[in-house]
């Protein structure tokens, strides 16, 4: 007995001694980059755990060798401006497809479930040919227009109208409310839970979304945060205290948005197999 | 349902029923459409496409008209393409899906202390960027970098290690990153899908002196298929394309053996002499390997 409650004892410590590692792990790189932020050059390569005292000089090279503030109005813009387009557009499609459903409006969910398995680089070159004869290079719209309905957000937002009463909807009909008051009024305000988990997983999509806004976005005044990173790396002599004070300035607000709305992203995230 | 209402006239087009189908139609057409035009009409216009060659100005069909995908089969930084994207796919995703299931299977466990902490922590990587981790790894693996500093400090290595320099090593540090990065993503599935499963189950496995391991492989496994299969399909799908950390963490190098098939198209389209028609076919190519290996996974994944 004695032996069994010893043993025990040892497989809890090597459970909790691989989970602590495990998490330190995880967290290392990013503690590192935000902490590389305030260091130079030699101290970064030479591995100081701790800041130092560079994060002004860095930030200043930074803004001095980069525009900074229209990357960040740029991304700030687009991912936005795309979260409410595709929440408002794939949830109400989502909302069509469940509250009304017939064969008809089965079948045509289906086919475009097949969407989601279409690799994006499989459309890049007709995408690009039709945004250039559009002439929506290097302009918000050209970012956030092929983003604004997804497979996964209608999926999304169908199976949480699976939860929607349907004796609200014939009360709210009995009101003399029409469909589209009935989603505006009861729908939308019933399901903010949903619509803050898709807005946190849009966000973060858009925010660190590279290839499109690479392949469109080609003028200076049109870059994104994630790409003003890229080219941090591009010189010959690379300063990295400024890369990593980019590289923090470009995770900031979706770390935040991790912490903040932690619920929300984890619910987003695990929806796609619900 | 139609004629509930007897008060209505019988020969009335738009009844409820129609008028509520017609609101559900309206509803779901601008994003139906949306998808049409940004997924499928692409799709059939890369095919097409892929038949084509010459400037991106003047594309005209090819003599023959498989011309692009013959020349595919001599294309060598092509081959060693999809040779490097295979290799992240079967090392990568086999031992990040297990380590996902390790993790969430220990943190599943309702006596363990801390577990919002720890679920955070693993989660975290989740939220940071994919250009963003591939300049913290390519930071830290530089020859005169910190990995390099703290080995010669323990021992563990004599001299310095090029690391992005070398085809093996520069692969390793990629793997290394993608496992870093979305082990916790795959972990929250898993952990999600757990919920799902009676606490009870296990509690009677521990009382029959089931331990960890044995509950993972008897009870968690077999009732997570489903989840395994979608995170697997997940997985490849996103392996196939990646595209990030080829540009940014090794920039393709050394000498092509890190390029992914996803790098090498966007090469073929805007570096040097672009080639639309080739990278078309190139990217047809993704498409078919995309949908073969679902098809396949999906169909061993029935099986077990």
């Amino acid at each position: 007995m004695r032996e069994g409650a010893a043993s025990k004892y040892v497989t809890r410590f090597i459970m909790y001694a691989f989970l602590i590692i495990v998490s330190l792990i995880s967290v290392f790189p990013l503690y590192w980059a935000f902490i590389s932020a305030f260091n130079n050059t030699k101290e970064i390569l030479g591995g100081r755990m701790i800041p130092s005292v560079y994060l002004i000089e860095n930030l200043k090279n930074l803004f001095a060798q980069q525009n900074v503030g229209r990357a960040m109005l740029n991304s700030f813009g687009t991912s936005i401006l795309q979260v409410f387009l595709a929440l408002a557009i794939s949830s109400i499609a989502g909302y069509g497809f469940e509250i009304y459903h017939d064969k008809y409006k089965d079948g045509l969910m289906s086919i475009l479930m097949l969407a989601m398995m279409v690799p994006f680089v499989a459309v890049l070159v007709p995408l690009f040919q039709f945004f250039s004869k559009l002439k929506l290079l290097n302009t918000w719209a050209g970012f956030f227009l092929p983003g604004m309905a997804t497979p996964f957000l209608i999926m999304y937002f169908r199976n949480s109208a699976r939860n929607f009463p349907k004796d609200t909807i014939e009360a709210a009909r009995i009101d003399g409310l029409n469909e589209f008051q009935i989603f505006i009024k009861m729908f939308i305000p019933m399901m903010q839970p949903t619509y803050a988990s898709a807005a946190t997983i849009t966000f973060m999509n858009a925010w660190n979304s590279y290839l499109w806004p690479k392949v469109i976005m080609q003028t200076a005044d049109s870059t994104t945060m994630p790409m003003l990173v890229s080219n941090l790396m591009a010189g010959y002599v690379i300063d990295y205290g400024v890369v990593m004070a980019g590289v923090t300035l470009c995770s900031l607000p979706t770390i935040i948005i991790f912490f903040l709305l932690q619920k929300s992203f984890t619910n987003a995230v695990a929806g796609a197999v619900k | 349902m139609t004629n509930t209402t007897p008060a209505r006239k019988k020969h009335r087009f738009w009844t409820m029923e129609r008028k509520q189908s017609a609101a559900g139609w309206a509803f779901l057409a601008p994003a139906s459409i949306l998808i049409f035009i940004f997924s499928f009409w692409p799709m059939f216009q890369a095919l097409l496409i892929s038949f084509k060659t010459g400037k991106p100005t003047a594309l005209k069909y090819a003599e023959p008209l498989w011309r692009n995908y013959q020349y595919m089969l001599k294309d060598k930084v092509f081959q060693q393409s999809i040779g490097n994207t295979f290799t992240y796919l079967i090392i990568q995703v086999p031992i990040m899906l297990v380590l996902a299931i390790i993790f969430a299977s220990l943190l599943n466990n309702r006596d363990l202390k801390f577990r919002g902490l720890f679920r955070t922590c693993i989660f975290l990587p989740c939220a940071t960027g994919l250009v963003a981790y591939s300049m913290i790894f390519r930071t830290m693996f530089e020859l005169d970098g910190m990995i390099n500093g703290i080995l010669l400090n323990l021992n563990l290595i004599n001299e310095r290690i090029n690391w992005l320099n070398n085809p093996n090593t520069a692969k390793a540090v990629i793997i290394l990153g993608l496992i870093w990065r979305w082990t916790g993503y795959n972990m929250v599935f898993f952990l999600s899908g757990m919920q799902g499963i009676e606490y009870s189950i296990y509690e009677a496995a521990r009382i029959d002196g089931a331990n960890q391991f044995q509950q993972l492989i008897k009870i968690t496994i077999p009732l997570l298929k489903p989840i395994i299969l979608v995170t697997g399909i997940m997985s490849t799908n996103g392996t196939l394309q990646l595209f990030d950390e080829s540009m940014n963490l090794t920039k393709g190098g050394p000498a092509n053996t890190t390029i992914t098939m996803s790098h090498y198209i966007y090469n073929k389209m805007f570096v040097g002499a672009p080639n639309f028609g080739y990278a078309a076919a190139m990217s047809f190519v993704i498409l078919i390997m995309v949908a073969i290996l679902s098809a396949i996974e999906t169909k061993v994944g029935d099986k077990r």
